[in-house]
Parts: C-alpha cells; structure tokens; sequence
C-alpha cells in the first residue's frame, strides 16, 4: 500500500464515506422507504440525499476555502447545517 | 398486481464494483493522497494539508483553463446538437439511402481520437493542407499555429465534424420510434412543418438528445488528445484546455500535489454537471412514463 502514499488524515476521510455508505445500504435495506419529492422538484431516497449532501459539501468547502471565509474546520459545521438542510427539505 | 421485491440480482454486479474499484476507485484514492502531499519522486511524500488546493483556487492558470473549456463545451454543444437533430431530420427514413446515410455518419465515429488530431493538423496546414492551402490562395490569412482565432476555429469545426454523427444518430433513433399514427393525427390538424417538430419530434426525442447531450458535454470537457495533436495548446495558452493543462503540470513539471489538486476539482466539477443531467433525465423518463 506504500505506493499509494497513504496518510491519517486521507484514511480517516475514506474511512468516514465507507461506514456512511455501508450505514446507507443496511438502512435502505432494513427499512425500504418510498422516495419523496423535495423543494428540488425531483424524486429522491436517503442514498440521494447523501450523494447530494456529499458532493454540495465538497464546493462547500472548496468554496469556504476560496473565499477565504474562516479557518477551514469551521466548514465542517456549514456543512453539517447544509446536511440536515438536505435531509430535511430534499 | 404486486411484484415481490428481491435484491439478490445486486450480486451480478460484483464483478464489474471490482473492475471499477481496481481501476477508478483506487487511482482516485491515490489522487486524494497526493494532493495533500508533496513529492520530490522516489515515492516519499511530506505532509503539506490543504495548501495545494488554496494555491489552486487562487491560481489564474486553472481559472482560465476552466474558463476556455466551460466556452469549449458550449460552442460546440450549442453547433453539435441543433446540427445533428437537423441532420436526422434529414435523412431518408427507410431503404438503400437510410444504410448508406448510417454507414456514412458512423464513419468519422470510427476515427481514433489522435487521428482525428493529424488528419486536420496536415488538412490544416497551409504548405500542404487541402484547406489551409486554399484559404491563403482565397486571401484568407489563416495559420492555427499562430493565430487566436483560427486555433479556435479549426479545433471546433474538428471537434464537430468528429461528433455531429453521434448527436445525428441518436436523433435518428429517436425519429425512428415515433409511430406513424402520431404524423397522421398532425396531418389530419394540417399541422404545420414547425407545429409537427415542436410538439412531435422535439418531445419524443427529448430522451436521447439529453444523452447525446451528456456524453458530449463529458467528452468535451475531458478533451485531450484532439487539440494536443492539432495546436499542442496553442497559441500561447489559446487553446490550452483543462486536460492539457493538467498533464502539462502533472507530467511535465512533476508537480504533482497541485495537480491531484486540480484533477479533484475538475472531477468534481464532472460529477456535479453530469448528475445534473443524469436527474434530469431520470425524471423525463418517469414523467414520459406517466
């Protein structure tokens, strides 16, 4: 694995989407839900939910950093805001 | 009726999660690693957090290389799919003249990307090139390698003569599948030429053209190999695309922490569009399904 020039934080990251997506899958599959239709105007499940939070946090941050809003870790908290958001109005 | 429901059939695609992780998932992974690292080559790498992507969104290079595909992308969309649907329109619906019209539009589709390239690099020059040649005897002052404007112009019209064919034969597909009764129903309305496209054709092909319209937007914005044989990114940095630049700094100066960078913000940037196009027609289906 050297080649792939790991580190703890990398890890940690990859870490943190691979027990949110196996979270994901033995939700949906525990408990089948119907997908609703959200402010977006389109048909989402929780999977879609996570992939638009997940992706919307990515610009989040980059965007954080851009612009230089506050030091980086702040935009963790945005970010979270941005997921109950999704998970609330989606 | 109620279908039960079974989930098993997730486990054929097994196979192809493994394929995709062992050459997508993992080089990304890696990319991930590298780009908040530095590297000197020997594979030793030193922390550097997130210092390659601040320098990257403050970077006028990326900027503008983005700047030059987003313009890219929409020239040859906003040519590629009125052209192609116009094409399809136009072709001859059934017989010898339909194989022949088909075999003819794949044909620039079964080209290889840096042959394209080279076919337009000699067609282009103006010593040897059938067009530029002519138009410097026409006194047109046309030089791709020096000027802004004719890069530009050979390597979109290149770019449309590789792909209209891919829009046009979607279309056509779509025209196909429109059932006659639909046409005569216009006719009984007297609809006119314009009535029958807008409220027939157009609809009914909505579905394909978002493909055409997605694969041809992912392309384009991952475009190499075509420019970089034609004007290597020139003049100057004219046609120097995303692609390009990104190899010129991941390969060419080595730096490879600010280029993970970079690849992960194009990717992103990929993902976001191409979702984008996804849901919408994922939901021009269902509501066609209605």
């Amino acid at each position: 694995m050297a080649w792939m020039a790991w580190t703890w934080p990398t890890a940690a990251f990859f870490a943190v989407i691979a027990s949110l997506l196996i979270v994901f899958t033995v939700l949906a599959v525990k408990f089948p839900e119907t997908p609703r239709r959200g402010v977006l105007g389109i048909e989402t499940t929780r999977g879609d939910r996570l992939f638009i939070t997940l992706l919307g946090s990515a610009f989040l941050n980059l965007a954080w950093l851009g612009f230089e809003v506050a030091p980086q870790p702040y935009a963790l908290l945005a970010c979270l805001v941005y997921a109950a958001a999704v998970f609330r109005f989606v | 009726m109620n279908k039960t429901v079974n989930q098993k059939a997730w486990f054929l695609v097994l196979p192809v999660l493994v394929l995709v992780a062992f050459s997508a998932v993992i080089p990304l992974m890696t990319v991930v690693n590298y780009s908040v690292q530095d590297t000197f080559g020997n594979n030793v790498f030193f922390w550097n957090g997130i210092r390659w992507f601040e320098d990257m969104l403050a970077s006028e290079r990326m900027w503008n290389a983005l700047g030059r595909q987003v313009v890219f992308s929409s020239i040859i969309l906003a040519i590629e799919v009125p052209l192609g649907v116009f094409v399809a329109l136009n072709m001859p619906k059934k017989g010898f003249w339909a194989s022949f019209c088909l075999v003819l539009m794949s044909l620039p589709l079964l080209i290889p990307w840096n042959v394209v390239g080279t076919i337009w690099q000699i067609f282009g020059r103006v010593d040897i090139g059938l067009l530029g040649h002519t138009l410097d005897a026409i006194g047109i002052d046309y030089n791709y390698t020096q000027g802004f404007f004719a890069a530009w112009t050979t390597v979109i019209v290149m770019d449309v003569w590789h792909w209209t064919s891919l829009v046009a034969l979607l279309a056509y597909a779509g025209l196909q599948s429109i059932p006659d009764a639909y046409y005569q129903a216009a006719k009984i309305d007297q609809a006119s030429r314009w009535a029958v496209f807008r409220h027939i054709e157009l609809p009914k092909m909505m579905g394909v053209l978002m493909i055409a319209i997605l694969l041809r937007f992912m392309d384009s914005f991952m475009i190499y190999t075509e420019p970089f044989v034609v004007t290597g990114g020139g003049p100057g940095n004219a046609t120097t695309f995303l692609s390009i630049d990104l190899v010129k700094m991941a390969l060419g100066q080595f730096d490879l922490g600010p280029a993970a960078a970079f690849s992960l913000m194009y990717f992103l940037v990929i993902l976001a569009v191409s979702w984008v196009f996804y849901t919408v027609m994922v939901n021009l289906d269902k509501r066609e399904g209605r």
